[in-house]
Parts: C-alpha cells; sequence; structure tokens
C-alpha cells in the first residue's frame, strides 16, 4: 500500500470572540490582541494516513471537530500547525485561497452533507457538474457537454435531469448531483461528509452502492465522515474515533466495532439501536462533554464522562498507544483487550 | 389489550388543499395505543407520520382537513371537540415533544419560566410554588444543576439538553398520552441512547401512553412493543415488535427491514427499495398506494384494501401476503 495523504500532528484553534464589531476589537486592543484570546481547541495535534484505494471512515459526536479537520484536509479552511502531505507535496503551508487554483486542487475533492444546501439553487444539474470541470480542467464546448454526461451516466443521474434546477430533484437524484460534481475532476482523494445523512433508509442503500462502484471503478480513496456507526461498518476498511479535537481510537473497522478498546468508543457502539436486540441495559455515558475552550493540556479529554476515569486520567492525558493494528488513547486500554497482551 | 385504550384512532383521514390540488396525506388510518404502552409509528419521510400526530393534536395546518375519522381519549373525541376543550386537553392530557427542541422552546423566555407557565396552566400549582417545581422538573430530566439552568435560555444550552427541557415541559402536568416526533433526530447517537432511557423510564414511572414517532426501523424496535408501519398515508402493517421483525407479512415491511443498513453483512447483500412515494394528488391514486413500487403485485391489488387481522394484534393490508416460511433470519451483531 502506497501512502496518498499523510496528516501529522495536525490543529486548529479558532479564537473565541475574535468577531468583528467595535466592542470586540476595542476589547482586542486592551487586552494584547487576538492572540491572547481564548481559543476553541477544534482538532489537536491528530495524525493519521490515508493509502491509496482506502476508505477511512471518521466517527465522533457533533463538536468533536470531525468538519474542522475534514475542511482543513480538503484545504477549505487553513490549519494552525500540522502538515498534510498528498504524496509528497507539503499542501499545508498553501493558503487555502492559493490552493484554489492550484494543479492538486481536482486529486481531492469533497461530497458535501446536505446536497440541497451545498449547490448553487441557480445552478442547473448540467452547471453544477460542469463547474469544477469549468475552473479546474478549463474545457468547454463539447467536450465539457461529453464529460458532464459521462459522469452524470456513471452516478445514475438520466440525463433529462441535467437541465433542471435543484428544487426540481428529488432528495437521492441531489444526492447524485453532488456525488458526480466532485468526482468529475477525477479526484484521488474524496472527502465525504454525511452524505446519506438527510436521506430515507431506502434511498440511502442506493447512494451508499453507488459511491462503492464508483471506488471500484476508479480506485479513489475515501474519507467518509459519518454518525451512523452501522453505515461506516459497511463501507470502510478503516475507522478514526474522534472525541472533542483527539484521536481517541483507530483500527479496522470490524475489530473497532467489535472490541472497541476505548470507553468512548464502547459507549458509541453500545448507543446504536439495532434491529434484533433490546437496549435496555447498556452502557450509557452521563453528563456532558468538557470545554473545548482552552482545556487542561493533561487532563484526559474524555475524564468527567468516562465511566472507567480515575485520578491518573486527571494528570496525565494518555497518549495514542498501539496494540497490533489498533491505537488507543486510553491508559486501561489493557483492561479491555481480548487477551493481554503487552503495549508497545 | 385488557383495558379499554388510552387512544384510539380509528379511520382517520386528512387532506391537504394546495394550489395544485387536493393531498390525500391520510386515508383511514387505525391504530390505538392502550395505558403505559409505547408504540412506534414508523415509515419513510412524507408517509404521514406527523400529520397523524398533528391531527390527534389538533394542531394540523389551516390547510389541512380531517375529512374523515375519530381519534377517542377516553370518551372524547379529539377530532370533533371545541377549540376551547382541545386546549384544556392539550398538555394535561395528551403532550407532545417536537423533533427540533430549539425551534419549538420560546427563545426569550427561560427555560424555568417556560415549564412554570405548564405547570400552572394545567397542573394547579400556584404562581409561587411554580418556579420551585419547574426546578424539580428540570431535576427529574437528568439536567446537572437545575436551579442555575433555569434561569438559562435555550440558545445556552446543547441540544440534548434542550431536548430535556422540552420533555420536561411535556411531562409536567402529567399527561396519559406522550407523542414524540423524532424526538432525537439530530442528536448524537450517545445522546439519542439516553434520551430515549429516559422518555422510556419516565412513560414506565407513570404509567404513560407513549407513541413515538421515527424513520429509523432500528430503534423504534429497540424502544417500542409494537410497531405500526406507515406508507404514503395508509398502514401497512401493525403488529407486535417481536413479530413484525421475525416475520414480517406485508412486503414494503420486509423490503424496510432488508434495506436498514444493520441487517446487513455487506453492502451487497443490503436491499434497495425501487421507486419512491406516489404522487398524492393523483385522482387516479391505486387502492393500494405501495402496490405501484411492490414486487408481489398481484391482480387482486386493485380492489379496496383489506386489514386482515392475523391474530395477536397483528393487522396487514395486502392481497398477497409476504409468505410464513420467509423468514429473514437476524444476523449476529456483535455487542
Amino acid at each position: 500500500m502506497t501512502v496518498l495523504l499523510d496528516v501529522a500532528e495536525f490543529s486548529k484553534q479558532f479564537p473565541v470572540g475574535g468577531g468583528p464589531g467595535t466592542w470586540a476589537r476595542l476589547k482586542r486592543r486592551f487586552t494584547g490582541g487576538v492572540e491572547k484570546l481564548p481559543k476553541v481547541f477544534a482538532v489537536d495535534d491528530v495524525s493519521f494516513v490515508i493509502d491509496k484505494g482506502e476508505t477511512v471512515g471518521l466517527v465522533g459526536e457533533s463538536g468533536c471537530g470531525k468538519s474542522t479537520l475534514v475542511r482543513a484536509l480538503t484545504r477549505l479552511i487553513d490549519p494552525s500547525a500540522g502538515s498534510i502531505k498528498l504524496d509528497t507535496r507539503e499542501l499545508a503551508l498553501k493558503p487555502s485561497r492559493v490552493f484554489a487554483r492550484d494543479r492538486d486542487r481536482a486529486r481531492i475533492q469533497m461530497v458535501f452533507q446536505d446536497a440541497g444546501e451545498s449547490v448553487n439553487p441557480r445552478f442547473t444539474g448540467f452547471d453544477t457538474i460542469a463547474d469544477p470541470l469549468r475552473r479546474l480542467r478549463k474545457l468547454r464546448g463539447n467536450a465539457l457537454k461529453d464529460r458532464v454526461e459521462t459522469v452524470a451516466s456513471q452516478c445514475g443521474l438520466p440525463l433529462q435531469l441535467l437541465t433542471r434546477f435543484p428544487h426540481q430533484l428529488s432528495g437521492g437524484q441531489r444526492a447524485r448531483v453532488g456525488i458526480a460534481r466532485a468526482i468529475a475532476v477525477e479526484p484521488e482523494l474524496l472527502v465525504l461528509d454525511e452524505p446519506t445523512a438527510a436521506l430515507d433508509v431506502s434511498v440511502q442503500v442506493v447512494i451508499l452502492q453507488l459511491l462503492q462502484r464508483l471506488k471500484k471503478e476508479f480506485g479513489m480513496s475515501y474519507l467518509f465522515v459519518s454518525h451512523d456507526l452501522s453505515v461506516v461498518r459497511l463501507l470502510c476498511d478503516r475507522v478514526l474515533v474522534m472525541y472533542l479535537g483527539k484521536i481517541v481510537e483507530s483500527g479496522p473497522a470490524v475489530e473497532v466495532f467489535e472490541h472497541p478498546l476505548h470507553p468512548y468508543t464502547q459507549a458509541l457502539v453500545a448507543a446504536v439501536p439495532r434491529l434484533h436486540e433490546n437496549g435496555s441495559e447498556r452502557l450509557r455515558l452521563v453528563g456532558e462533554p468538557r470545554s473545548p475552550i482552552d482545556p487542561d493540556p493533561n487532563v484526559c479529554r474524555f475524564y468527567g464522562r468516562c465511566p472507567r476515569g480515575t485520578d491518573a486520567c486527571k494528570k496525565t492525558m494518555p497518549a495514542l498507544r498501539r496494540f497490533g493494528t489498533r491505537h488507543v488513547a486510553c491508559h486501561f486500554a489493557e483492561e479491555f483487550l481480548p487477551q493481554p497482551r503487552i503495549a508497545s | 389489550m385488557t383495558l379499554a385504550p388510552t387512544l384510539s384512532v380509528e379511520g382517520l383521514s386528512v387532506e391537504f388543499r394546495t394550489r395544485s390540488g387536493m393531498v390525500r396525506a391520510l386515508d383511514n388510518v387505525s391504530f390505538s395505543v392502550g395505558k403505559g404502552e409505547t408504540i412506534a409509528l414508523v415509515g419513510e419521510s412524507g408517509s404521514g407520520k406527523s400529520v397523524t400526530a398533528y391531527a390527534v393534536m389538533g394542531i394540523l395546518d389551516p390547510a389541512g382537513r380531517v375529512s374523515a375519522g375519530r381519534a377517542m381519549l377516553g370518551t372524547l373525541d379529539l377530532l370533533s371537540a371545541k377549540p376551547a376543550k382541545l386546549a384544556e386537553v392539550r398538555g394535561r392530557d395528551i403532550a407532545m415533544i417536537f423533533q427540533n427542541p430549539r425551534t419549538a422552546l420560546n427563545p426569550i423566555r427561560t427555560v424555568g419560566r417556560q415549564i412554570a407557565d405548564v405547570l400552572m396552566r394545567h397542573g394547579k400549582v400556584s404562581r409561587r410554588d411554580a418556579p420551585a417545581q419547574a426546578v424539580e422538573m428540570l431535576r427529574a430530566v437528568g439536567i446537572t444543576d437545575p436551579a442555575r439552568r433555569a434561569k438559562a435560555y435555550p440558545f445556552e444550552m446543547s441540544g440534548g439538553m434542550c431536548q430535556r427541557v422540552m420533555i420536561a415541559i411535556a411531562l409536567a402536568a402529567k399527561p396519559a398520552l406522550l407523542i414524540a416526533d423524532e424526538p432525537t433526530t439530530g442528536l448524537d447517537v450517545t445522546t439519542q441512547a439516553v434520551i430515549m432511557d429516559l422518555i422510556n423510564d419516565l412513560a414506565t414511572k407513570m404509567g404513560m401512553a407513549t407513541i413515538f414517532i421515527t424513520h429509523d426501523l432500528a430503534l423504534a424496535g429497540q424502544r417500542s412493543a409494537r410497531i405500526v408501519v406507515m406508507h404514503a398515508g395508509h398502514v401497512v402493517e401493525n403488529a407486535p415488535t417481536a413479530e413484525l421483525f421475525a416475520q414480517p407479512r406485508h412486503p414494503y415491511t420486509a423490503e424496510l427491514i432488508a434495506a436498514t443498513p444493520d441487517s446487513a453483512v455487506s453492502l451487497d447483500k443490503l436491499a434497495s427499495i425501487p421507486g419512491s412515494l406516489p404522487d398524492l394528488r393523483r385522482a387516479d391514486l391505486p387502492p393500494c398506494r405501495y402496490s405501484e413500487r411492490c414486487p408481489r403485485k398481484i391482480g387482486a391489488c386493485a380492489q379496496p384494501l383489506p386489514h386482515l387481522d392475523l391474530g395477536g394484534g397483528h393487522i396487514v393490508a395486502c392481497w398477497n401476503l409476504v409468505p410464513e416460511r420467509h423468514i429473514i433470519a437476524p444476523t449476529v451483531s456483535a455487542a
């Protein structure tokens, strides 16, 4: 396996109260500028790789930094620290505005969460799919038309629908337009941000099968963001579990969901409703997540909600440790291993 | 069902007047829920789940009209009751939890005040005692530091907390019937589990009847004793949960179960339901609104819909039932 994307020690912080307005500006002036403002640690020191042709799932609750991470990877926002390497090329240092016109822009594309909200309402299906081709491939005229029609049929979108506007399409058709737009420029990495969250189960299945077929046909790598674990389990080879800006567990999807090692993953897996069992006496999380604003770097982010938490979790932040094919950031991961192994 | 049901909906039909014609959103919907029982209304978006709840609550859009049917709460027919009578019943005897707590709560009133309002209106609580009781309600729904939270506005709280406040408001007057319309959509799975536990616990404690509306079949199966499957304004199947999953008899239910990601071992094995809901404005709607998507369509489907009672409260509206042998084996799912 060759590495396609290598993310190392990536962090993104947002200042709180750095907004516009006279009052905010005055306050910043007298308290020492943006640097001194408290910060939300949206993503904090995250490292992972995506291989060529691999499907990686990214799961975690809302507010854990999934979308920030994804937006930085697709270079829509700039990271605060860390590196993002595509093959051997460093992308993190290029400002996102410059990268928008870069030759590698076409290699990372994104399918957004709500296809209805993420397309221009004044663009027809054709214009939507043609837009990235015009900008990045400089296609015009018949070449453009041919390419749009090829992509549309690959995505199972009837050609007569290409003249329609988004509001004239059904949810499933809109999702197809969003996917067609993203794969039109033949990306190597496709980032999917909850592509099926707004769809009914019957449509969801069709879209998931389409995604799997496209991946086989074009050998793309996927980063699949979702909070639906049953979908992640079906689609993904490997999974990353995030909690408050940190990766707390990673590993092959089947293993992670069958033997979750981190207490948060355990609670997450236990919370998924399943068809053929009753979920009455299950592991439950109590309380609210810790504040992501200037968190104490020596306290585990999960402390306070963790059923296994002890005083040790208050003194040192657990590092991401390796267990065979898995990585877990918990002091007590050994306890949950199927058979005792020595931590490396 | 030994006792008289808390709510019994019989032959409910609802129409919406629109510019492009009459939308027959509900047609002959019947089900009932007993004291302390939890039932789930399940179906795709547009199948009429929420409209059913709105009709029962008497909060249909002005363009909507109940064209037939009764909804009996004890001896009171909610559909023909006077608005003043309904206002008395709503909140005291029936309460509803809405899908999006942020938009359903009043943004410019503290949450404590909003709970106190319900207590004063329906709970026979004096103005002086109401705030303290509101704090108690917040404590009962598991909000930490309730005295301080009672003074907070909805925008200061997370989605999960807002939903707890909605539950506190709904349960403040100890209603006999609770309608929860997709109470956990938009919440994380971990929060969803906690909120559903809370609703279940409180419902059991108060002996409340609960109607739980969801599009998530797995969640419905976990939380309710009986499932009512809806499609395009029809009740297609109504059965005890375990029986429905082990032995779905309506083709639509069978497809819905097969399309739920949890039931499949791999993505290729996951079934998809072809077609989409029929246009409910059409004049030539077939008697069975699923027949145009149905793989088991036969000649008899052109006759008016049957309501076959298979015993044990298992009711199916289909002429060509999925045969009993055709069991979808439960997959062994790892905990």
